[in-house]
C-alpha cells in the first residue's frame, strides 16, 4: 500500500521551472584566459581582481576534477558552458538602465518580492539571476548601522580593502577543482559586513535564479562579522527545468571575530532533474567558515531538496578559543538524484565545541551520502564533538551510505559519532491510519518529525517554506 | 614505478625458477597472474582510499632478504618456546617464518589426510597440494582479489608453501588448532605466509594464531589468509600478535561465508611494530551471523591499521564488529570499517561499534565507520568514539584509596576488556586478560615466551 502510494508522490512537479522571457546578454562559450580578462573588464574590476582571476584560473587547468565522491558524475564540458549571463544588460537601442519588469516579476513569482513595501518586513534580499545581483533591499536603512550588504561585484569596486582583506582568506583558489573554477569566473554573490558590536536589525539573504540556457552559475559569497556582531543570513535558489545539466560551482566565505555570531541557512531546490534522471543543476559548492576569534559562534543549517548532484560540505575552522560550531543538515533525494553531503569541523583552538546533526532521506532510485570528517589538532585542548547522522531509506531501489572520518590528535578531546539507518516502517503508518490519517499525510508527518531537529533550527519564514518542501520533495516514494 | 615495487619485480624475475623449484605446480600455477596484477597496481599509496593511514612503500622499501631457497632455520622451538596460553589444550603446530612444521603431539597427524578423524588435513599446503592437487587447486586463490589488492597480489606470486587446514563434511576439530607463527632470522628478513582453510558444510573449528617474533632483527611479514565457509560451517578463529617494534606486518584475510554459518573473527594486537589488517568477509548465504573484534593495545612509536568490510549480500543475514583501541605515547591507531549491504540483502541486522582511548598528546587516532545501503528493510548501525578516561569514575576510585596510576590502569584494562570477555575459549580469556594487564603496567616490552625475553 505504502509502495504505491510513494510511487504515486515520486510524480510530484517541479513548481519552480518556469522559465523568463528576458532579453540577456550572453558571452560566447568556451573558458580560457580571455573570458577570464573579459568577465573582469564587464564587471569593471580592479587589477589585483584580474590577477588573482589569472592566477585562479591557471591553477584550475593543472588540476583534475576529483572522482572521490560517492557520485556517478556525468562528463562536464567545460569549453561548452557560457560563462557570463546578464539579464538586465539592454540592447542598444533602448534607453536608461531600470530593472526589467519581467525580472521583478520573475522574482514575484518565486515569492521575492523586490518592492520593500511588498517585501516580508524583517528581511533585507540580494537577488542574483545568473551572472548579476539585480537588486539589494533595504540597503541604505542598513547602512545607518554600518552594516555593508551588497552584491560582491558592486562591493570590490566600493570597498576594495575590504574585499582583498578577506576574498579567499577562508577559501584559497588553490583548495580544490571547483573552488579554482569559481574564483577564476566568479560572476556575482553578495557581502555582507558587520561591524564591531553590531546586531544586524534583520534576516539578510540572497536568492539566486539561473535562468539563461547553457549557462552556469558562479557566485560567491563573502560574510565578515566583527568582534561582537551577530547576523542572520539566508540563501534561496532554483533554476528553470531543462534537460541539459546545469553547473553551479559557488564559493562561501564567512570570517567570524570574538564573541561574533553568524547563522547561515540554506534552503537549496535547484531543479533535480526529472524521473528519469535527465537534466538538473549539477551543485558543486565549497563552503566554509573560519572562526577566527575567541567564543565565536558559527551555525550552517541547510535544507537540500534539488540539484541532479550535490556535492556540498559547509565546513567550520575552529581556530578561535572556546568557538562553537553547528551544522544541521537535511538532505532529501527522489528519482535518480545523488548527494554527497556533509562537513567538516577542525578543531584547532583549544575547548572548542562542535555538533553535526545530519538527516539523510532518500528514495526513488537515488544515493544519498552523508561525508564528514572531524579534526582534532594537537593543541586543541578540551575539544568535544557530538556527531549523529541518520538515514531514512523510502523504497528498495536506493542507497544511504556514511562516511565518517575522525581524526584525533589531542588525549583531552571527546569525539562521538552515530549514525543509523531505518526505514518508515508499517507500523508506524497503521497507527497513524487508524487514527484516521491518510498514508500521504502520515508519511509526510512522519519525515517532518523526522527532520525537525533541523528545521526547528531555521529562521521561521524558511522552515514554513522547507516544512512544504520536504512533502513535495519526497512525493511518491515511500516504502 | 618505484623503487620499493621494483625490487620485488625485479626478485621475482631474476628468481622464478628457484620460487618454482621451492613449492608445488597449483601454487607456481597463479605467480604470473599475481605479479603482472601487481605491476600494475604497484604498492598502495596513502592516495588509496583504504590505505590512507599506512605508508606501505615505505614499509616496503628496505631491502629484507627472502628464503627462496628453503634453507632450512635452525629454530628448536619446543626448547626455546614458551606457548602464551598454558592451561590451553591444543592440537599444537608451529610456522617457523612459512615453514610448517608439527609439534611432538601432533606429529603423527601431520600432513596427513587423516581417515581416522574423517579426512581432516591439518599440515603443510605445499604437501597437501602434492597429495591432493585437484582439492587444493579448488581453493588456492580463489578469495584473493589479486587484481584490487597488491599485497595479496605479491603475496600470491612469492607464497611457496604454507599452512592448509581442511574439515570435510560435517567433521569437526577436538581440539582448537594452535598456529604459533615464528619469525626467526640473523638477518632482516621478509616472510610470505599463507593460510587456507576449508570447511565444508557442517564443519566445525576453533583456531589460534600467535604472532612471535624469536630475533630482533626487522621482520616484514604478507600473510593472506583465506576461508572458505560452506553452508551450516562454524568458524571461531583468533588472531593474536605480540611481536616486537621491528616487525611489519601486513594481513589480508578473506572469508567467505554461507548459509546458515557461524563466523567469528577476533584480531587481537598485543605488541607490535607496524600492523596493518585488512579483513574482508563475504557474506553468500542466508542466515549466517557475522562477528569481527578486535583490540589494539599500542604504544611507542606502534601503528596499528585495521580496515574491515562485511560485504552483505544475501537477506536475513547479521553483522556485528566491535574494534577498541588505546592509543599511548606516540602511537598511531586506525580503523576504518566498511558495512556493505547489497541490494535486496533485506533484514540484515548490522551494529559497527569502535572506541578509543587516546592517552597522550603524541598518539594518533583515527576512525572511519562506513556504511553503504542499498537496502531499505534493514537495521543498520554504527557508533565510533573517541576519548579520554572519565574523571568521575577516577575520582570514585581515588576515593577509595586507589592511587591513580593505578585506577587509570583499571580503567583502559576494563576498556579493552570487553573486546576480550566476547572470546569463548575461557582459557585464551583468561591468560589475554592476564597479559593485557601486563602490558598495561609496562611489564611487557617484549612478547613473553620468546628466546629474547627469558
Amino acid at each position: 500500500m505504502a509502495n504505491e502510494y510513494v510511487k504515486k508522490v515520486a510524480e510530484e512537479k517541479y513548481k519552480y521551472g518556469f522559465t523568463t522571457n528576458v532579453y540577456t546578454e550572453i558571452i560566447d562559450k568556451g573558458l580560457n584566459e580571455d573570458i577570464v580578462r573579459l568577465i573582469s573588464q564587464k564587471k569593471g574590476e580592479p587589477e589585483w581582481m584580474l590577477d588573482f582571476r589569472l592566477k585562479a584560473y591557471r591553477f584550475w587547468q593543472e588540476q583534475k576534477q576529483p572522482t572521490w565522491a560517492h557520485l556517478r558524475m556525468p562528463e562536464i564540458d567545460y569549453q561548452a558552458i557560457s560563462y557570463y549571463a546578464d539579464p538586465t544588460a539592454k540592447k542598444a537601442d533602448e534607453g536608461k538602465k531600470e530593472i526589467d519588469p519581467e525580472l521583478m516579476k520573475t522574482f514575484d513569482k518565486l515569492g521575492i518580492p523586490l518592492e520593500e513595501r511588498m517585501a516580508l518586513s524583517g528581511v533585507a534580499v540580494d537577488a542574483v539571476m545568473d551572472s548579476v545581483s539585480i537588486k539589494t533591499t533595504f540597503k541604505e536603512r542598513l547602512s545607518e548601522k554600518g552594516i555593508i550588504f551588497c552584491s560582491i561585484s558592486e562591493a570590490i569596486n566600493q570597498y576594495p580593502e575590504l574585499v582583498r582583506q578577506y576574498l579567499g582568506s577562508v577559501v584559497p583558489y588553490r583548495d580544490n577543482y571547483f573552488a579554482a573554477l569559481n574564483s577564476a569566473v566568479f560572476s556575482d554573490g553578495s557581502f555582507v559586513y558587520i561591524p564591531k558590536n553590531t546586531r544586524c536589525p534583520m534576516e539578510l539573504s540572497t536568492y539566486f535564479r539561473i535562468n539563461a540556457r547553457n549557462t552556469g552559475q558562479f557566485e560567491r559569497t563573502l560574510i565578515v562579522c566583527e568582534a561582537g556582531g551577530y547576523v542572520s543570513y539566508l540563501e534561496g535558489c532554483t533554476a528553470p527545468m531543462r534537460d541539459e545539466n546545469q553547473l553551479h560551482a559557488a564559493i562561501v566565505e564567512i570570517v567570524v571575530m570574538d564573541d561574533a555570531e553568524v547563522k547561515y541557512s540554506t534552503v537549496q531546490n535547484w531543479y533535480p532533474g526529472d524521473s528519469e534522471g535527465r537534466g538538473g543543476v549539477l551543485n558543486l559548492v565549497t563552503k566554509r567558515g573560519h572562526l577566527r576569534g575567541a567564543n565565536s559562534k558559527l551555525s550552517w543549517t541547510q535544507v537540500e531538496t534539488g540539484s541532479a548532484i550535490t556535492w556540498k560540505y559547509p565546513s567550520c575552522i575552529l581556530s578561535g578559543d572556546g568557538s562553537q560550531a553547528e551544522f544541521y543538515s537535511v538532505a532529501v533525494t527522489n528519482h535518480h538524484q545523488q548527494a554527497d553531503t556533509g562537513t567538516k569541523m577542525i578543531h584547532l583552538g583549544r575547548n572548542t565545541r562542535s555538533t553535526i546533526i545530519s538527516k539523510g532521506i532518500s528514495a526513488g532510485q537515488s544515493e544519498n551520502s552523508y561525508r564528514g570528517l572531524v579534526r582534532v589538532g594537537k593543541d586543541a585542548d578540551g575539544a568535544r564533538n557530538y556527531s549523529s547522522c541518520d538515514s531514512l531509506l523510502l523504497g528498495n531501489r536506493c542507497g544511504a551510505h556514511t562516511f565518517p572520518y575522525q581524526d584525533v590528535q589531542n588525549a583531552t578531546a571527546i569525539i562521538e559519532h552515530e549514525a543509523t539507518t531505518s526505514k518508515i516502517s508499517e507500523d508506524q503508518l497503521l497507527y497513524c491510519n487508524q487514527r484516521g490519517i491518510s498514508t500521504e499525510e502520515a508519511v509526510g508527518l512522519i519525515v517532518n518529525g523526522y527532520a525537525k531537529d533541523v528545521i526547528n533550527k531555521l529562521p521561521m519564514e524558511f522552515a514554513v517554506e522547507a516544512t512544504k518542501l520536504l512533502s513535495v520533495s519526497l512525493e511518491g516514494s515511500v516504502g | 614505478m618505484k623503487t620499493s615495487e621494483l625490487q620485488y619485480i625485479e626478485l621475482f624475475r631474476q628468481c622464478r625458477q628457484m620460487l618454482d623449484a621451492g613449492s608445488t605446480p597449483v601454487l607456481n600455477a597463479l605467480r604470473d597472474e599475481a605479479m603482472a596484477a601487481f605491476e600494475r597496481l604497484g604498492l598502495p599509496t596513502r592516495k588509496v582510499e583504504r590505505y590512507k593511514y599506512t605508508d606501505v612503500p615505505a614499509a616496503f622499501a628496505p631491502d629484507y632478504g627472502l628464503n627462496l631457497q628453503r634453507k632450512d632455520i635452525p629454530a628448536n622451538v619446543q626448547d626455546n618456546f614458551r606457548c602464551d596460553v598454558p592451561n590451553l589444550s591444543t592440537h599444537l603446530i608451529y610456522s617457523i617464518n612459512d615453514v610448517p612444521q608439527p609439534s611432538p603431539a601432533a606429529a603423527s597427524t601431520f600432513n596427513t589426510f587423516d581417515e581416522t578423524s574423517g579426512g581432516i588435513f591439518i599440515g603443510s599446503l605445499a604437501e597437501a597440494s602434492r597429495q591432493r592437487s585437484e582439492l587444493v587447486a579448488l581453493y588456492y586463490g580463489r578469495l584473493t582479489d589479486l587484481q584490487d589488492n597488491a599485497l595479496a597480489a605479491l603475496n600470491t606470486a612469492f607464497c611457496q608453501d604454507g599452512i592448509f587446514v581442511y574439515v570435510p563434511r560435517n567433521q569437526r576439530l577436538q581440539q582448537p588448532l594452535q598456529l604459533i607463527n615464528l619469525l626467526r632470522s640473523s638477518v632482516d628478513m621478509m616472510v610470505n605466509r599463507r593460510l587456507l582453510i576449508v570447511l565444508e558444510e557442517g564443519a566445525e573449528a576453533t583456531l589460534l594464531l600467535c604472532d612471535h617474533a624469536m630475533d630482533t632483527v626487522s621482520f616484514l611479514t604478507t600473510q593472506v589468509i583465506e576461508v572458505h565457509c560452506a553452508d551450516n560451517a562454524h568458524l571461531n578463529l583468533y588472531e593474536v600478535e605480540e611481536t616486537h617494534t621491528k616487525c611489519h606486518r601486513f594481513s589480508n584475510v578473506f572469508i567467505q561465508a554461507g548459509r546458515d554459518c557461524t563466523v567469528t573473527h577476533n584480531n587481537l594486537t598485543i605488541f607490535n611494530g607496524l600492523t596493518r589488517n585488512t579483513t574482508d568477509v563475504v557474506i553468500a548465504g542466508e542466515n549466517t551471523e557475522v562477528t569481527l573484534n578486535g583490540c589494539v593495545v599500542a604504544d611507542k612509536n606502534q601503528h596499528v591499521d585495521n580496515n574491515t568490510l562485511i560485504d552483505h549480500r544475501v537477506p536475513n543475514c547479521r553483522s556485528h564488529e566491535l574494534y577498541k583501541y588505546v592509543a599511548d605515547d606516540a602511537a598511531t591507531g586506525a580503523f576504518a570499517g566498511r558495512i556493505l549491504v547489497r541490494q535486496d540483502a533485506q533484514k540484515t541486522d548490522s551494529k559497527m561499534t569502535n572506541a578509543n582511548l587516546c592517552a597522550s598528546t603524541e598518539a594518533h587516532v583515527y576512525s572511519q565507520p562506513m556504511l553503504e545501503i542499498y537496502a531499505d528493510d534493514v537495521k543498520c548501525s554504527h557508533g565510533s568514539t573517541v576519548g579520554v578516561l572519565d574523571t568521575q569514575q577516577l575520582f570514585y576510585m581515588q576515593q577509595r584509596g586507589i592511587p591513580t596510576e593505578e585506577a587509570r590502569m583499571l580503567l583502559k584494562f576494563a576498556f579493552v576488556g570487553q573486546v576480550i570477555d566476547e572470546i569463548t575459549l575461557q582459557p585464551l580469556r583468561e591468560r589475554l586478560h592476564y597479559i593485557v594487564e601486563k602490558r598495561f603496567r609496562g611489564e611487557l616490552s617484549k612478547c613473553t615466551g620468546c628466546a629474547l625475553c627469558k
